[in-house]
């Protein structure tokens, strides 16, 4: 199994847009590695030939009648956002600031 | 026609429904008591994350009018309950223990919280857990952790610590819990109270916040067999809102519960969750309990699961793997913290979304987030995540082998009694390993009761029996449950609450 490094940690911190200071990911790190040991063990299960499951149940796709219903309003939906504007979300900008 | 002591929160949950029945109090003063109870000792076990002193009054004086007019009433019409704080609640803070939601109130409520108003039950207020419902002890609640009430420097097991002490400290006489990996059985088990589990697909998910949807199932905690399986009848059945809600009738679970019938009845002992590994004073009461239903007409049967072995291991992998996904939409877009990063002048959205994760995910949270990240990612998935899918296999067809010569499987629910307050806090796995005996019951999504076994002799604290029931056969639980609360009950002259400490003395 390959060894989690404090780089790999970084690039997955990033990835899960999770801006970990330094001291985190050298705590991250150690703890990380442990975990991975432990749960690497899965790997020696005879799983040969064996179906994956992901899910308790056997899922059928449920759909409802085209009907329009009432919904939640802009107010309500609106009312816990961190910024609003014009009744809409206000985020921050999207784009490089070069572009 | 029941006689109303003095504290009227001593009551069971089915004997304050008789209560209000027979107008021998109305469901006012029995949720001001309860709202009084916490105000004198929620100080000390900090079971609620908020109270909802004036919803609740209002919902009771509802009711009470409602049967002063002779209307017809559900059964548990003016009791009152408390809800996790993993469960949307219309107007009411939903912050699931994470400073990331800290002062969100949502805009709606969720299935089965609309099941409670319906009902006529007043929700006292929001329990407290471990963030996102990720440990088994609410040390990782963002807001402080909840304290057991048999020994305040003890943990009250966890995600659901709140919903357990909460009973537990007659605060509510029923609450909500979720259940992902035990969250609702191991806080059962360490608090001397009752926790059940459903059948995955059993009660609503609708608006409950998602850790591991394929693992998650909201389900009751209270201090009765009988109790439980009262409030799961509300809370159970058929909802359009969830696509993996099972489209048929909730099992008959209080008939079950107040039949407690064990005769005839093949238990099944698991050898792989005994013995080793389990304290000598929580294997001790778990022996005795079995042997005591063998009295009650119940037969033994060894079973084996050898794929429980692996488990714990495809449980974090699973579970991060989803939880991965399910918190992605805390992007500090649309509700909940925004904090931009420190020292940028005009910083981008993803800036600010990762600068507000960090903010706002504890540790445990973080932890889970980056190993699931890491067992989804591209090179790796099919050594940790798909491997993990074919173990959940085996383990489900290790219960399905079990229950063909078992009605009901039996272990102890926890290996140990409550643990102190941060004895676990730097060693996850040290802490994982407290949900090995409830983990396999989520992953193959059967349902799962945690019933008081006694008190262990080594530190006088609370030790719990675990019985699980092949999927939708719910029923098989409670008879289990009861029955065995019943001959406890007998044994003991009382219930094992009646000897937790009393929290708030008179004259101190």
């Amino acid at each position: 199994m390959a060894e989690l490094t404090r780089d790999d940690v970084a690039h997955l911190a990033r990835l899960a847009r999770i801006d970990l200071s330094d001291a985190e990911l050298d705590r991250m790190v150690g703890e990380l590695g442990i975990i991975l040991e432990s749960v690497a063990t899965v790997q020696q299960a005879p799983t040969d030939g064996v179906e994956p499951m992901s899910h308790p149940l056997p899922l059928t796709n449920v759909t409802r009648r085209d009907e329009v219903r009432p919904s939640l309003g802009a107010a309500a939906v609106l009312a816990g956002a961190p910024a609003v504007e014009q009744d809409r979300f206000l985020v921050p900008r999207i784009l490089d600031e070069e572009e | 026609m029941t006689a109303v002591p003095t504290d009227p929160t001593r009551l069971t949950a089915a004997e304050m429904a008789d209560a209000l029945a027979t107008g021998a109090i109305s469901s006012a003063e029995l949720t001001q008591a309860h709202l009084d109870r916490t105000a004198a000792v929620d100080d000390a076990v900090h079971a609620y994350l908020h109270v909802d002193a004036d919803g609740a009054i209002a919902a009771a004086r509802a009711v009470d009018a409602r049967r002063a007019a002779r209307e017809p009433l559900h059964p548990l019409a003016g009791v009152p309950v408390a809800v996790k704080d993993v469960m949307a609640t219309k107007g009411l803070p939903t912050t699931c223990g994470s400073r990331i939601l800290e002062g969100w109130v949502p805009p709606y409520d969720a299935t089965l919280v609309t099941r409670l108003r319906e009902a006529g039950m007043p929700i006292l207020g929001k329990t407290n857990m471990d963030e996102f419902a990720m440990g088994s002890s609410t040390e990782h609640s963002a807001y402080g952790p909840t304290h057991n009430p048999w020994d305040l420097d003890r943990i009250p097991g966890g995600s659901g610590g709140g919903s357990s002490s909460v009973v537990a400290s007659y605060q509510a006489p029923l609450a909500i819990g979720t259940d992902t990996g035990g969250s609702i059985r191991q806080p059962a088990a360490v608090t001397g109270t009752v926790g059940v589990k459903p059948t995955y697909g059993g009660v609503s998910r609708y608006g409950l916040v998602a850790l591991a949807s394929s693992l998650d199932q909201a389900g009751p905690c209270t201090r009765t067999v009988l109790d439980a399986a009262l409030l799961h009848d509300v809370i159970g059945g058929h909802d359009p809102m969830d696509s993996t809600s099972i489209d048929a009738p909730v099992p008959p679970v209080v008939e079950a519960a107040r039949r407690a019938d064990v005769s005839g009845l093949r238990i099944g002992i698991v050898r792989e969750l005994t013995g080793e590994g389990f304290q000598p004073g929580v294997q001790q009461r778990f022996d005795e309990a079995v042997a005591l239903l063998v009295e009650r007409g119940a037969r033994v049967v060894e079973v084996s699961c050898p794929s429980f072995a692996y488990a714990l291991a495809a449980y974090y992998l699973i579970l991060p793997s989803e939880a991965s996904s399910n918190l992605a939409k805390f992007d500090a877009m649309r509700y909940g913290l925004r904090v931009g990063p420190p020292e940028v002048a005009h910083p981008s959205a993803e800036q600010v979304m990762a600068a507000t994760r960090d903010a706002g995910f504890g540790p445990e949270v973080k932890r889970r987030i980056i190993l699931g990240t890491y067992a989804l990612s591209s090179g790796y998935y099919d050594a940790y995540y798909g491997t993990a899918q074919k173990v959940r296999r085996l383990i489900a067809d290790d219960f399905a082998r079990a229950f063909e010569t078992a009605d009901v499987l039996a272990s102890p629910t926890a290996p140990t009694t409550a643990f102190r307050l941060g004895d676990k806090l730097d060693d996850p796995m040290a802490m994982y390993l407290n949900d090995i005996a409830t983990i396999p019951a989520n992953l193959a999504g059967v349902p799962g009761i945690s019933v008081p076994s006694g008190l262990a002799p080594e530190d006088g604290l609370p030790t719990g029996i675990q019985f699980l029931a092949p999927a939708t056969e719910d029923e098989r639980l409670y008879a289990a449950g009861a029955a065995l609360e019943a001959a406890l009950t007998d044994r003991w002259g009382g219930p094992l609450l009646a000897s937790a400490p009393d929290l708030a003395p008179q004259g101190a």
